[in-house]
């Protein structure tokens, strides 16, 4: 039987539940024909992506094609000029409050520019807990480097006496620390090396299954996206141009042709002749 | 006439040692590596800090002057690299052996036209009227598929895409026709589709003109499916060398694991391979 490219799929529901819970909008987020203009350019042109609550879902496209600002505008870093975000069915405003952060965090890229230079594992780690004013700091600042697999001893150290990997796994504990429910991750992995990679991955796949988070992941890996995410869509100027299942992706059942192209081109140089 | 112009290797490299002074100490980033090279595409994959550029940069002589590089043989095409003066080393780089690095929007100079960049590289190799050199710098441009090589020549390098940036790199490396091209990461920079545009114009010229390629990169499988063979360096050192097609049958462990630990479309395994460093690779 063909999978259907949804996480109800699974559980039995019909198509007619799952749109009746559409109607009731219990999407953990949804974006709706979303437009996002830097000066005079169009960086989104009515983008709309739906994820249920524990989804784990993949943008992917080139360069320029939006799916970095598109995270951004969810966390409330981006010009937004026309469409809605809501979470938990609720619609987000122009200003982001401290509930929102609280429930949303998001990681980036690049592990060597996102941690402050000239503090410590445990100011960083600090820093979100003094903002929220979260008192058991302790417990929870030991607790979330335990889960990033750090262990206590890396908790006085600066950031450029850690690698790359483990830089980002601070990263990671910062954003797990207020117990959030969506990990907004961009391109968490590209800039670290093949193997560290695979922990960084596997890590990811082991907070989400233990506290059962919702991920909106950006690559412009398709390899990693699929292994990562159950759905993905698939982003070029600014436009979703496909929103498939991984399974499928794999499968190679895709209707578009930039997609088609992606896909081909993820296989590596093949001499033409 | 010595032993390298006796093998008729392009490049012989004999326990090629790169070695930094720091505060706490030497640091030795490139340790004894030995390989030879014909007229073939070789590719040399590791992680960062595995010296796999500090090799490529020892070659063309690159490394920085408070290094020291130390070899048993250095030789291109049976010249010992290391006992030649400054002043024909500085003659070979550029006319016999030239370098592709990874990101044109750093490696381009940026006040510069991309046509003046280009015609400076073969004026200072070869002797061209301003017209000639023109010419050939057009044709350069025609070769790696620039589509309107007079409105590109006249480009800066900000005002073209990174795929294009990257074709302009390629064809003022090609333009004094080297014999040795050194690539060091050349496409990582660049998105998916346009990386394939770009190996496949490099793999073409390369056979179209007989040069011998170095590939640098971190990236195994795509060095695996562009080169004839492949050079595994691992802290400094070569863990193993083997032919492109034979990567699926690698022995080394660190070979393995690396080509293990890749997600892979359409294979479902959760947790990933991790790899497990042992500290004998090292040694």
């Amino acid at each position: 039987m063909r999978q259907l490219p949804l996480p109800l799929a699974g559980r039995g529901q019909g198509w007619g539940y799952f749109h009746s819970r559409v109607g009731a909008m219990t999407h953990a987020l949804a974006v709706t024909d979303l437009e996002v203009v830097f000066d005079r350019f169009r960086a989104l042109k009515g983008v709309s992506i739906a994820v249920q609550p524990g989804e784990s879902f993949g943008l992917v496209g080139e360069s320029g094609s939006g799916k970095s600002t598109l995270l951004r505008a969810v966390a409330g870093l981006a010009p937004v000029t026309a469409g809605t975000i809501a979470l938990d069915g609720k619609q987000l405003g122009r200003r982001r409050d401290k509930a929102f952060y609280r429930q949303v965090q998001m990681v980036f890229q690049d592990p060597y520019g996102s941690l402050h230079p000239r503090q410590t594992v445990d100011r960083l780690l600090q820093e979100p807990l003094a903002i929220h004013g979260i008192g058991d700091g302790e417990q929870r600042i030991r607790r979330a480097l335990d889960e990033v697999g750090l262990g206590s001893g890396f908790r006085f150290r600066y950031s450029h006496q850690l690698s790359g990997g483990q830089r980002q796994r601070v990263a990671i504990a910062r954003a797990l620390i207020l117990e959030p429910s969506i990990l907004l991750l961009d391109e968490p992995t590209s800039a670290l090396d093949a193997s560290v990679q695979a922990e960084v991955l596997n890590l990811l796949e082991q907070v989400r299954r233990a506290r059962g988070l919702t991920f909106l992941m950006v690559s412009h890996d398709l390899a990693v996206v699929t292994h990562m995410c159950g759905r993905l869509a698939v982003m070029q100027n600014g436009e979703v141009v496909e929103t498939l299942a991984a399974p499928d992706l794999a499968a190679h059942r895709v209707e578009n042709d930039y997609t088609r192209r992606l896909l081909k081109a993820s296989e590596g140089f093949a001499r033409a002749g | 006439m010595n032993k390298a112009a006796m093998s008729g290797n392009l490049l012989d490299i004999e326990d090629l040692r790169v070695t930094f002074p720091t505060r706490t100490g030497r640091i030795e980033a490139v340790r004894g590596v030995s390989f030879a090279l014909g007229r073939e595409r070789l590719g040399i994959v590791g992680e960062s800090g595995s010296g796999k550029s500090q090799t490529g940069r020892a070659i063309m002589g690159l490394t920085p002057p408070q290094a020291e590089v130390l070899a048993k043989t250095l030789a291109f095409d049976g010249l010992d690299l290391l006992a030649l003066p400054p002043r024909e080393r500085r003659a070979l780089r550029g006319k016999r052996i030239a370098m592709i690095l990874q990101d044109p929007k750093y490696s381009l100079d940026p006040v510069m036209t991309i046509g003046r960049q280009i015609i400076e590289t073969l004026r200072t190799h070869e002797r061209v009227t301003k017209a000639e050199a023109r010419e050939r710098a057009l044709d350069m441009l025609a070769a790696v598929q620039i589509r309107d090589p007079k409105r590109v020549f006249d480009l800066h390098p900000h005002e073209v895409s990174g795929g294009m940036g990257q074709r302009a790199m390629i064809a003022m490396m090609l333009i004094a026709g080297p014999e040795l091209m050194i690539a060091d990461e050349p496409t990582s920079a660049l998105d998916v589709t346009v990386q394939l545009d770009v190996l496949a114009i490099l793999d073409r010229l390369v056979a179209e003109r007989g040069m011998g390629l170095i590939f640098i990169s971190h990236d195994l499988r795509l060095v695996s499916s562009f080169c004839d063979r492949v050079v595994v360096m691992y802290a400094g050192k070569v863990v193993e060398q083997l032919k492109a097609s034979e990567l699926s049958r690698a022995e080394h462990p660190y070979t393995r694991g690396l080509l293990d630990c890749m997600p892979k479309i359409g294979a479902d395994r959760h947790p990933l391979p991790v790899l497990q460093r042992q500290a004998e690779w090292a040694q």
